[in-house]
């Protein structure tokens, strides 16, 4: 069978890491749990039976230390793809994601690639809180010799993470716990996603509506609100955030003259930031367009539904900026649009 | 016997002769980089680095010349590296406290106090992963011995049984504080013990004796008996960063150094060897730091635009 066929991001994050390590025995599997009976979410599900314990490592704690070794691994000439269940545990590894990995190829004259992935997973709702549930791509971002990437469909996720293991350097492979049960159609064989094009997932003149992670979905949702009130966005997901498409965005945003960034994240420094930048920066000042952000309000996560509620962007909020970019009032109607199913729903613990 | 002596004089009389010359050159300005020299500390690297072979890959830290000399990184390209030239052994990009040599099995030294112990561990388990016997040493400062990330080494290291040494190359100071105003107890051997990892100490910097731990060590790892660590005590006889003696600083005192100064390994090993053999050796690195010397002056500097290249492979 060659079709595409219907499956879940998960799906789509086990089947590429499964293809790798078929196609090239280098490519190793460490992390907390990879082989324990959760499977990191059913990420790496069988794994640990099909390609045995050298290859797919349960570890110590120790993020700090054990993304040294994976580091030391990628020296060697492994290709380690390093799992971690939330992003806040980076913070516990930034030492050795800067000063190291990000810098060896550089500071070496060349002599030291590390060629590593590093997947860590965006949690979100029944009330992860301050510590589970950050996004903090944009600090990644700002380091030369990392990239990083955050898929928001299964496509791109398997086509991502299939470029990421293939790739020389470190790449950060953002995942969100929202987007893991999203399906979409996701070929059986290779699929390879680079960075260079972003995804333009709907057409129109009169807003560009940039999502990032889980905000894609989201985006769609208030595209499809705004279109019933006569404003058409153009909705682009630029799926990896370091290189970054600009020229692909700033092509849309030269047509539209609108820039909204909807980030899953807090907006100081952050990709919405970057990517506001980079448009004014680019297009002539006749052209600079009118541009807008939404995002994490700028307090720690909380836990209570409420709070919750008051904290995330959402479906609603980039209606509602959106509205105003174009028309230069608040909508004087409600859109309706409410908590989506998948956050709703959500009953974790992971 | 006399071999083995003269390999290791060879190595500390090496190392000991370019740090000189560093820091007889340094107020010219030529050396574009913070240096810290191991003078006084020659002992741990030849004595180790002597019990290694090609392929086995060492790991060290900022006070990296006397490992990277030791394992045979080359001469002139750290040379031209302080200088900051394009010929140097990572381009102008690393400096001194970045020195790297692959081929010669010098994999990385860091600025980060602690953070290639870890890298160490993954090259070793990436090693043996590939069939190889080769075996991977880590080289360290007591200080590091205070991180986090050398007990979640010592941890997985020993949970994989890496064939991995660490060694620590105690020398009692972190930049100017004393190991006893910085740690509670100072019983590293038995702290490393407890994790089930064989652990010596050596106390008197005799350089053979370390040589012979270290003989030891590498062939229980290639053996697949575990990782191993040596302690071992030693002193710095310059300042923690720069070309100088800082005994007027006042946190330290000469008279703390002199037993060091006394014992001092270059000197010993030399005095072991025939006359004829010692002055071979000697005019033989003479000559060798002078090419080194002229060939770092010599080269280029990088083009501004290499600044744009290696930072993504």
């Amino acid at each position: 069978m060659t079709q595409p066929r219907s499956m879940t991001q998960i799906e789509a994050i086990r089947e590429a890491i499964w293809q790798e390590m078929e196609r090239d025995d280098a490519v190793v599997v460490v992390g907390l749990g990879v082989d324990d009976p959760k499977a990191i979410l059913g990420s790496t599900r069988g794994l640990a039976e099909r390609f045995g314990p050298d290859r797919v490592m349960d570890t110590p704690l120790s993020e700090d230390g054990m993304t040294g070794a994976c580091i030391g691994m990628a020296m060697a000439g492994l290709r380690p793809v390093h799992t971690h269940i939330r992003v806040d545990f980076l913070m516990l590894a930034m030492n050795q994601i800067v000063n190291v990995a990000a810098k060896s190829m550089h500071m070496s004259g060349g002599q030291q690639p590390v060629p590593l992935v590093v997947r860590a997973v965006i949690g979100r709702s029944w009330g992860q809180g301050a510590q589970h549930s950050q996004a903090l791509h944009s600090m990644f971002m700002h380091v030369p010799g990392l990239k990083v990437v955050a898929p928001a469909t299964a496509l791109d996720a398997k086509g991502a993470l299939t470029y990421a293991i293939r790739d020389d350097n470190p790449v950060i492979f953002i995942e969100h716990r929202m987007l893991h049960g999203f399906t979409s159609a996701v070929p059986p064989g290779e699929v390879l996603r680079g960075p260079g094009m972003c995804r333009v997932l709907r057409q129109g003149g009169d807003l560009t509506l940039v999502g990032i992670s889980y905000m894609v979905p989201e985006c769609l949702r208030a595209a499809e609100w705004l279109s019933t009130v006569g404003i058409e966005c153009e909705v682009l997901d630029p799926v990896w955030l370091s290189p970054l498409d600009t020229d692909g965005i700033n092509a849309s945003v030269s047509r539209t003259g609108r820039l909204l960034v909807a980030d899953n994240a807090w907006l100081a420094c952050g990709a919405s930031a970057e990517i506001v930048a980079s448009a004014c920066e680019a297009l002539p000042a006749s052209h600079h367009p009118v541009v807008g952000r939404v995002g994490f309000a700028p307090t720690p996560c909380p836990t209570s539904p409420t709070l919750e509620a008051a904290f995330y962007a959402d479906a609603a909020s980039i209606a509602r900026e959106a509205f105003r970019l174009v028309t230069g009032e608040p909508p004087d109607a409600d859109s309706g649009l409410d908590m989506p199913p998948e956050v709703r729903e959500f009953k974790g613990p992971f | 016997m006399r071999e083995r002596i003269a390999d290791i004089y060879g190595r500390l009389y090496l190392i000991r002769r370019v740090e000189e010359t560093i820091a007889d050159i340094y107020p010219t300005d030529k050396v574009r980089s913070p240096i810290h020299l191991s003078l006084g500390q020659e002992a741990i690297a030849a004595g180790v680095c002597a019990a290694l072979r090609p392929d086995d890959m060492v790991f060290g830290s900022y006070r990296g010349h006397a490992t990277y000399l030791a394992k045979g990184g080359d001469l002139n390209s750290m040379m031209a590296e302080l200088f900051g030239k394009a010929t140097g052994c990572t381009k102008g990009r690393g400096g001194s406290m970045h020195l790297a040599d692959r081929d010669a099995g010098v994999m990385a030294t860091s600025a980060i106090v602690g953070s290639t112990i870890a890298n160490a561990a993954g090259y070793a388990f990436g090693l043996r992963s590939r069939g190889s016997d080769a075996v991977v040493v880590s080289f360290f400062g007591d200080g590091a011995t205070e991180e986090g990330v050398f007990y979640e080494t010592l941890n997985w290291a020993a949970l994989r049984r890496l064939p991995m040494l660490f060694v620590c190359e105690n020398n009692s100071y972190a930049i100017h504080t004393h190991i006893s105003r910085r740690q509670a107890t100072q019983r590293l051997v038995e702290r490393v013990r407890t994790f089930g990892i064989e652990a010596t100490g050596i106390d008197d910097g005799d350089v053979l004796r370390i040589a012979t731990e270290a003989e030891a060590a590498a062939c229980a790892l290639r053996e697949g008996q575990g990782p191993r660590l040596l302690e071992c005590a030693t002193y710095r006889l310059r300042e923690h960063v720069g070309p100088g003696e800082d005994w007027a600083l006042g946190y330290r005192s000469v008279r703390e150094a002199l037993p060091w100064i006394e014992k001092d390994q270059v000197d010993r090993l030399g005095e072991m060897l025939d006359l004829p053999e010692r002055s071979g050796i000697q005019e033989r690195v003479d000559a060798a730091i002078a090419d080194a010397l002229a060939f770092a002056e010599e080269s280029p500097f990088p083009a501004a635009g290499d600044l744009w290249n290696d930072v993504f492979a």
